[in-house]
């Protein structure tokens, strides 16, 4: 059988088992109420987030890698490209766009047209500080980890 | 064979079928050296004790992917000789052959690294080691229970991989 090419994020997420996006969206604003309501400090939640992220992303990585087939990136922007690409369509279905590149190349910003996540939300002023998608930010961080790529996520 | 419900991604590759067990052992490990897994069908010999066997197909492994990328006379870049070359990159041997067996090696980038030991005259198994690496993320990797870094328990996952194996020839 002829060896199959790094798959496109349109084709995985195709052919891959599927949830219903709002139920999606309700569970996340679902444990994310839960967490304000247990721990009542915005930064805290932000923390918890960002490490449930984290142990999303370390089993993420193998997902990927299996279903898309890409090799190793060469550099930081190819990275970037294909999480926003590849990553995000394979996953919540949606495209991303990748932007804003600092003069080194090391530091850009991933942004999200629209995002499944934050459908029918709305915060009140009391969680203000809130990083609602602070999830994201984990599970990107967790994912990279695994393949030798240190980064801070925000 | 269908192992994912309704999937088709990773299509089984197609293989003759072959009565039998041709394969004779089968390892796991992760980045840092840890035995994921280790499956044995058919090892009539047994020279060291499972640990000292574990490191010592690590270190191999680890050796010859350094080994082999340093003689590559094709790539122009080349770490120093035991540096250990991130996952992925520079060249990466797949599999030797020797006149009792074939040692086939798949690595990922996310360090995972998937080892089968087979009869001689067993083909490439490229294929079917990124199709075991499709069930290790369905069985393994989606566990909710499984702790990454620890060795596997997963009855499913076995079954799957002994499955699967026996069917390739």
């Amino acid at each position: 059988m002829a060896p199959v090419g790094p798959r496109s994020g349109d084709a995985i997420f195709s052919s891959i088992d599927r949830v219903n996006a709002e139920l999606f969206t309700l569970t996340y604003g679902a444990i994310v109420r839960q967490l304000l309501t247990d721990l009542e400090d915005v930064d805290e939640v932000n923390k918890q987030l960002d490490q449930m992220g984290y142990n999303i992303g370390i089993r993420l990585i193998d997902e990927f890698l299996a279903k898309s087939g890409v090799s190793r990136c060469v550099d930081f922007k190819e990275t970037a490209e294909m999480i926003a690409k590849v990553g995000f369509k394979m996953f919540l279905g949606v495209t991303a766009s990748v932007s804003s590149w600092d003069a080194d190349g090391t530091c850009c910003s991933i942004i999200l047209e629209d995002n499944p996540l934050v459908d029918f939300v709305e915060l009140p002023d009391t969680c203000q500080g809130l990083y609602y998608c602070n999830i994201l930010s984990g599970v990107i961080r967790g994912a990279l980890e695994m393949v030798s790529m240190k980064t801070e996520v925000t | 064979m269908q192992f994912f419900g309704g999937s088709e991604i990773n299509p089984s590759p197609q293989v003759p079928t072959a009565s039998g067990n041709n394969a004779h052992m089968m390892y796991v490990f992760n980045r840092n050296g840890v035995c994921l897994l280790y499956k044995e069908w058919n090892r009539p010999l047994h020279t060291l004790n499972p640990q000292q066997d574990h490191k010592l197909m690590f270190g191999l492994l680890f050796s010859l992917k350094s080994l082999t990328a340093k003689m590559d006379p094709v790539n122009a870049e080349k770490g120093n000789l035991g540096v250990p070359q991130l996952p992925g990159q520079g060249c990466s041997f797949h599999s030797f052959r020797t006149n009792t067996y074939k040692l086939s090696f798949m690595e990922t980038p996310s360090g995972i690294k998937i080892i089968l030991v087979t009869h001689p005259k067993t083909g490439d198994l490229r294929e079917s080691l990124k199709y075991i690496y499709g069930l290790y993320v369905e069985y393994v990797a989606k566990n909710p229970i499984y702790n990454p870094g620890s060795p596997v328990k997963s009855e499913l996952f076995n079954t799957a991989l002994d499955q699967y194996v026996r069917s390739i020839s």
